[in-house]
């Protein structure tokens, strides 16, 4: 249903900006170098023929353990969802990020709304968006320590909501 | 899918804004005062704000400044939780996501597993015909209470009041065919729970004409009435390329100008049977989201309506024994069934490995499901993309430059959802 963009998308990033690209149960998807993360999202917003100018969901993936992944493969993906109001195709598109240096460029100049996502992200798998202007926690209160959705994150594991010491601002 | 013509001959301009010639606020003779920046916090326990949100804002007298909205006090850690629950026991949890229509959350996420399983195409017709029924009742029940409760914060508690025993008759029918009023838990994966009878169709047809004459009073109540829009009007205007680039849906979205509902875009279960149509704001300000949610509450009834006295006899459960429990006689009797039952209990339903983006038209906008399963009986991802976050997270943007008074409407008709919003 939108073999246009991954066309369009392999046309014109020959540089090795797409790593991968495929299809599966109907969501078309691709894998982009995380350097090229923010030019091939704003190529996929302004070319005519794809025209992603809807902004959908963006989340992260923590692939640790997971059978069916290569072990080579970075830990985290990035994970954004774009859809097209025109067109009314969508595409998923994957970023890995490695554990050891977990951030990618923000897309806030590209999409404002993503905003908000890449604060949840931040906050609930620890990937910082380089460049984000304000990369607050969002759901868990600011004293929380550690980021609860990745997967070496115990689920039974509490912490006690901590005294904000006095004089700091939050 | 259906064309564009297709669509934009169902679309619906706001048919209620009536011009009234009221008198600007502008045109009154008021001086300026001096005035210096201050601090203002709005919640998160607020009688203005349903839903735990807060917000701080800085004000200048009336005016406001600079906004900032905190969400995150209903965080229930549903994708922790989801991780570690089987595909089934998920169900509760997405009962609890927008808790006034939680009819739409089981629908959307029994989607998205039935896609990873490659069973949504098989699924029985009368199965699709319920989901669709029981759906649009959910969305109307949602549209009433956003109506009612924003309405009573402006003052007209008779709207609340109407409003909630409207949906009052609904949840009583909800009720009946699955035997709780809002965590339902009706869904299955493959199916419903329980089967729908003829004499709650009749039923249900029979209460709609009254949820149409509350509507009526509503719409006499409010859509000319002054205080209302003067509170209504051009307040809170949320642009077409705000709600792209935010990516809203739903009412707000479709208040903008936006025409995108997935239920015409995409059509699911057997949306593209019925007639309906969408509407689309023109002004993007609250009277339009106001407008679009009312116009959408008849267009429901229309869609019910017309399922109700089509829907095909047959199962309502995919036969699959791969996701279905085997009936209770054969479980008590035979060895087979008993393993089968015991099996699909505790180690859930097996997703073969792979990744899906599900989305639906839920009562706010599009409620996406993006589930990367691992080939077990529990996801290893769950993700819910809650149409009503962005919304949310627009109203740092629009309220600026408002009336500390504008943001009860305005914040009312975002229809923000607490539980669907922080999860």
């Amino acid at each position: 249903m939108a073999q246009i963009v991954l066309d369009r998308l392999t046309a014109q990033f020959s540089g090795g900006e797409i790593i991968e690209v495929g299809s599966s149960r109907g969501n078309e998807w691709a894998r982009i170098k995380r350097e090229a993360w923010v030019t091939v999202c704003k190529f996929l917003r302004d070319d005519p023929a794809t025209k992603m100018d809807m902004f959908i969901d963006l989340t992260a993936v923590d692939r640790m353990g997971l059978r069916t992944f290569p072990e080579d493969a970075p830990r985290f993906d990035v994970v954004l969802h774009l859809y097209s109001v025109g067109h009314k195709h969508r595409v998923r598109l994957y970023c890995g990020v490695p554990e050891e240096d977990p951030s990618v460029d923000t897309l806030v100049s590209v999409w404002e709304g993503v905003n908000w996502f890449e604060r949840e992200a931040y906050d609930l798998y620890g990937v910082r968006f380089k460049g984000h202007p304000d990369l607050r926690r969002i759901l868990m209160y600011p004293e929380f320590v550690g980021h609860p959705l990745r997967k070496d994150y115990p689920k039974e594991k509490r912490q006690p909501l901590v005294r904000r010491q006095a004089g700091t601002r939050e | 899918m259906s064309d564009s013509n297709d669509h934009d001959s169902h679309l619906v301009p706001p048919t209620r804004r009536v011009v009234l010639g009221f008198k600007d606020a502008e045109d009154l003779d008021v001086p300026d005062l001096p005035t210096e920046p201050l601090p203002l916090n709005m919640g998160p326990s607020h009688p203005a704000m349903h839903g735990t949100v807060r917000m701080v804002l800085e004000v200048e007298g009336e005016k406001i400044s600079t906004a900032d909205i905190q969400i995150g006090y209903l965080h229930r850690c549903f994708e922790k939780e989801s991780e570690a629950a089987t595909y089934t026991q998920i169900f509760p949890y997405t009962d609890r996501l927008n808790y006034i229509s939680p009819m739409l959350n089981n629908i959307g996420y029994a989607m998205a597993v039935e896609k990873l399983l490659g069973i949504s195409d098989e699924l029985p017709e009368r199965v699709k015909y319920i989901r669709v029924i029981v759906g649009e009742l959910a969305r109307i029940s949602d549209h009433l209470t956003c109506l009612g409760a924003s309405a009573m914060e402006l003052g007209a508690f008779t709207v609340f009041l109407y409003a909630l025993k409207a949906r009052e008759w609904l949840f009583e029918l909800l009720e009946e065919i699955c035997g709780a009023r809002l965590t339902v838990s009706y869904m299955r994966i493959g199916g419903v729970a329980a089967d729908m009878t003829e004499e709650w169709g009749a039923q249900l047809l029979a209460v709609l004409p009254r949820v149409r004459e509350v509507m009526s009073d509503i719409s006499k109540l409010l859509d000319r009435n002054r205080i209302f829009r003067d509170r209504m009007d051009g307040i809170g205007i949320i642009t077409k390329e705000d709600a792209l680039a935010y990516g809203i849906t739903g009412p707000v979205g479709r208040s903008t100008g936006l025409a995108y509902d997935v239920r015409k875009d995409h059509p699911y279960l057997v949306y593209d049977r019925f007639d309906f149509d969408v509407p689309v704001g023109s002004v993007g300000d609250n009277f339009d989201r106001y407008a679009v949610r009312v116009e959408e509450i008849l267009q429901s009834m229309r869609i019910i309506e017309q399922a109700v006295p089509t829907i095909p006899a047959g199962r309502f459960m995919h036969p699959d024994p791969r996701v279905t429990l085997p009936p209770k006689s054969e479980t008590y009797n035979s060895i087979e069934a008993m393993i089968a039952h015991f099996k699909l209990i505790m180690d859930g339903i097996h997703v073969p490995p792979g990744e899906i983006y599900s989305f639906t038209e839920a009562g706010n906008g599009e409620l996406g499901f993006y589930i990367v399963a691992d080939g077990t009986g529990r996801p290893w991802k769950c993700r819910v993309r809650p149409p009503c976050f962005p919304a949310t997270a627009v109203l740092g943007k629009v309220l600026p430059g408002l009336f500390i008074a504008d943001v009860v409407p305005t914040f009312g008709m975002i229809n923000m959802i607490g539980g669907e919003c922080d999860r």
